[in-house]
């Protein structure tokens, strides 16, 4: 019985191979797409690149169940491993995301082909052929989807994780991409002024209205959700509710993020550079959007082309090239939270409120803290979270996404994500310790 | 006393103890501080130095503080090894020929791993688990192996077991007593990680002692032999079988000792000026219910947090208060609060467990009201349960409230209301039923 125990052994199982050899072809056939071959049949072409791809990677981590069955914390290797600790497999992925995002952004038409590949599914969603945006969303949330299941796999000990990791998947695929495909193309439920900051320019403004009551609905839903709903629910629930839970940018950053939330930067410094950052976004993106009412209202008289060129070098440099290249191709370097920790202006507005008009914190459990670094490590906001835990003051931090990963792997059971009175949220718990 | 701004403090020790107290005498004061270690340049998290083997950390991860922190905070390092201490002259001699002179000095050596004298203990790959130097030997020692013998059923020895496992290396434990850590675990507690090192795939032999090492022709571990007489082969042996004040430093001194450096309640040893805390002071007498020696990291903080008070003029006795400890036996988090364990006098237990999903909650009381809590699997409020166990609150009253104990993370299943069917079931006079249950809102305080 003993050499019994002793002889299971995790390894390469068939069934990893087949997810393994799988995903592999997949990722040719993606890569064939890209010639005038998948002309041929582009259905068949999707089929073997996307469908194929994504069972495999599925049947992969799922394989992993089997493997490790007992639930838990999987942290093993991490800091190892080429592709999580920056190694080569890590660089080559982060060009790779990189170059991706250039290509969609900005050369659709080598993608020609590729996007061919996506019209049967176009046409069967919206009616209409495939263009880079419809390839672009798509991915994205088959992406969102595919290493959804693998988080839940790994984090299937904490039902926190599960159903955060449900919430992200279904408010992506539900309404970040199939609902606007039905409604008014383009439109994201899940997006919100100022991080999506053209849903509350003028322009959208007169776009909206023009589409009739959907649209006057959805210039509603918009305001509503930057200026009430906001305020309220982070009131109740800290930022969570949306970066870790609605926002589909939070949604890649907790799925496909997830296997580099560790490469953030922790320091101090970091820190620093964090808060000058993000609260400059916002503050430029209040500016331009004022001015372009304020244009709008006397027909660009008094600023002539200043807030639209603005506007453009905005979308330019922020919307596109921070949120999008940076903050996607970067997560094998710096982290899943880029663009969310340094750049994001409705992660700033939202973490105002969260520091000061929040029943969010997390609790430090007495005097437990050991000091092993896995809170602040596993935080991919770069929170020095042990910094608290070790003095027993609770966590209240404005860049906090309430993921929940500090408490999760937490050996010591110190940490709680908790919403509370208000009043003595600060309040230094130092019974055993100071 | 003197309080002069001058006053030179050398604390020998970086760990938990030595830092805290280098921490809380900067707090209070401005004295020249200086802390010497042979063992790293920076403190790190002692207890975390498994999840840099395994790839969760790095080590950079496991220092508590930035690097720019001590400078910030005039707190001196040294990294040099302490070769003398001079009492009487108030000085100590370093490796490298330096000598520091102090006013006050804190010894806080820390520990070192048992060898009970095996035959073969000292050969290659044949190695304990305490300090920087000990993983290194690890990550030395477990390159192209495959298999190791683990003797010791402790903390120590698990966090190895977790550690080589994470390596996929076959690990068999040995341990003397016929459950895992049972002087410490309730016997049910004990059966349940018994089973879940077995299902960690680790060949656990409990009542199962280490007679000796085997050594192949290179004088490497070849393999180890019970006393039942078995046979184990292996490449690597972890010695985890408690550890022991580390006290040489004061051996040719008039520093009293015994197993560890002896101290008052003030942590004042029979040298005036000279103070021993944490895992090298041995009390001269235990307090109620606690050793003479306490290995943990949280006395050896609390002791430190005394010392500091001391020497800034405020002479404090360490107060041990309520124990608590915790720990994560592979998968398993374990919190405990106040006597558990320990057969007190009209002691009764109420215990609830799901075998399936790893979890027990227990709850020790006596007439005059709550003294114990243990947890496997399932988190508590430190805060709550001291509070109540200090307040010898009834057993029902607690089940009542048991729920403002829960520290779970937001929609974990609840399990208050299965510990209190089992109590009524067991006393049908008068039922207890649950104030309330933690909500998304509601939490204690």
């Amino acid at each position: 019985m003993q050499s019994e125990i002793l002889l299971i052994e995790p390894k390469l199982t068939f069934i990893k191979k087949t997810g393994l050899a799988m995903f592999a072809a997949g990722m040719l056939f993606f890569m064939i797409s890209f010639t005038a071959v998948s002309r041929i049949s582009p259905l068949l072409f999707f089929i073997l690149s996307v469908v194929l791809g994504c069972a495999g990677a599925l049947i992969f981590f799922f394989a992993q169940l089997k493997e490790s069955p007992i639930p838990g914390v999987k942290k093993n290797n991490i800091m190892f491993l080429s592709m999580t600790n920056r190694g080569m497999l890590g660089w080559m992925t982060a060009v790779f995301l990189t170059g991706m995002y250039v290509l969609i952004y900005w050369f659709p038409e080598l993608l020609e082909n590729v996007i061919r590949t996506f019209d049967s599914l176009s046409y069967t969603l919206n009616g209409n052929p495939a263009n880079q945006w419809f390839l672009y969303g798509t991915l994205y949330t088959v992406a969102v989807l595919v290493m959804g299941v693998r988080m839940i796999i790994h984090n299937r000990h904490n039902k926190y994780q599960i159903i955060r990791t449900i919430s992200v998947m279904f408010f992506q695929l539900i309404l970040a991409y199939l609902i606007p495909m039905f409604i008014v193309n383009g439109f994201f439920f899940t997006y919100f002024w100022p991080l999506k900051y053209e849903y509350l320019f003028p322009a959208s403004y007169d776009y909206l209205i023009q589409s009739g009551g959907i649209g006057m609905f959805m210039f509603f839903w918009a305001a509503v959700m930057s200026f009430i709903a906001t305020p309220v629910l982070t009131y109740f629930y800290g930022k969570r509710w949306y970066c870790s839970w609605v926002c589909g940018c939070g949604a890649m950053a907790e799925t496909l993020g997830d296997p580099y939330r560790h490469n953030s930067d922790k320091s101090l410094k970091s820190w620093k550079i964090e808060r000058w950052m993000v609260h400059s976004v916002l503050l430029i993106i209040i500016i331009i959007t004022a001015l372009l009412w304020i244009d709008n209202a006397n027909e660009n008289f008094i600023l002539k082309d200043f807030s639209h060129s603005a506007a453009k070098w905005y979308g330019f440099f922020i919307g596109a090239m921070f949120a999008g290249v940076i903050g996607v191709g970067f997560y094998p370097l710096m982290g899943s939270r880029v663009w969310c920790r340094f750049g994001c202006p409705m992660a700033a507005v939202l973490g105002i409120i969260q520091k000061y008009f929040s029943r969010f914190r997390i609790t430090v459990n007495g005097g437990q803290c050991i000091s092993c670094g896995n809170c602040s490590t596993y935080c991919e906001m770069g929170i020095d979270v042990k910094s608290y835990a070790q003095r027993g003051q609770n966590v209240i931090r404005a860049s906090c996404v309430g993921c929940g990963v500090c408490s999760e792997v937490c050996p010591r059971g110190v940490l709680r994500l908790e919403n509370g009175p208000v009043k003595g949220r600060y309040e230094l718990n130092d019974d055993y310790l100071r | 006393m003197v309080k002069s701004k001058n006053m030179n403090i050398v604390i020998i020790g970086n760990g938990i103890t030595g830092i805290t107290a280098a921490r809380h005498i900067r707090k209070r004061s401005n004295y020249r501080i200086t802390v010497i270690s042979s063992e790293s340049e920076y403190f790190f998290s002692r207890t975390a130095l498994m999840y840099v083997y395994m790839g969760h950390e790095k080590f950079e991860n496991i220092q508590p503080y930035e690097n720019g922190f001590w400078e910030k905070n005039k707190i001196e390092l040294i990294r040099d090894y302490v070769t003398f201490i001079d009492t009487e002259n108030k000085r100590v001699d370093l490796a490298g020929g330096i000598v520091v002179n102090f006013d006050k000095l804190i010894l806080a050596t820390g520990s070192r791993s048992n060898k009970f004298g095996w035959k073969g203990q000292d050969l290659n790959g044949v190695q304990g688990l305490y300090s920087l130097q000990d993983l290194e030997l690890l990550e030395e020692n477990s390159k192209n192996i495959s298999r190791c013998v683990i003797v010791g059923g402790g903390l120590i020895g698990i966090e190895l077991a977790e550690m080589l496992r994470s390596r996929n290396k076959k690990v068999t434990m040995l341990v003397r007593e016929d459950s895992y850590w049972n002087n410490i675990l309730p016997a049910e507690e004990s059966e349940m990680i018994n089973r879940h090192i077995r299902e960690h795939h680790i060949d656990l032999r409990l009542s199962t002692e280490l007679s000796e090492v085997i050594p192949d022709e290179n004088k490497n571990v070849k393999a180890v032999i019970t006393k039942e007489g078995e046979e184990i082969s292996c490449e690597l042996v972890g010695l985890t079988v408690g550890v022991s004040p580390n006290i040489d430093l004061v051996k040719n001194t008039d520093i009293e000792h015994n197993k560890g450096i002896l101290v008052n309640e003030y942590l004042e040893t029979n040298i005036e000026d000279i103070y021993a805390a944490g895992d090298c002071a041995e009390f001269r007498t235990a307090f109620p219910y606690r050793k003479n020696i306490e290995q943990v990291w949280y006395t050896g903080r609390m002791q430190a947090e005394a010392v500091a008070q001391t020497i800034c003029g405020k002479r404090t006795a360490y107060d041990p208060g309520i124990w608590f400890n915790s720990a994560k036996f592979l998968d398993i988090e374990y919190q405990t609060y106040g006597l558990v364990n320990m057969n007190i006098d009209g002691e009764k237990n109420l215990y609830w467990e799901d075998p399936e999903n790893r979890k027990a909650i227990r709850v020790v009381y006596t007439d005059d009201g709550v003294i114990g809590f243990n947890l496997m699997g399932v988190r508590y409020r430190q805060d709550v349960c001291l509070k109540w166990i200090k307040e010898k609150r009834s057993i029902e009253d607690v089940l009542q409230d048991l729920g403002q104990a829960n520290f779970d993370p937001e929609f974990f299943k609840q399990h208050e209301n299965d510990l209190i069917e089992i109590y009524n079931s067991k006393n049908s006079s008068h039922r207890v039923r649950l104030k309330r249950k933690r909500g998304l809102f509601k939490f204690a305080n």
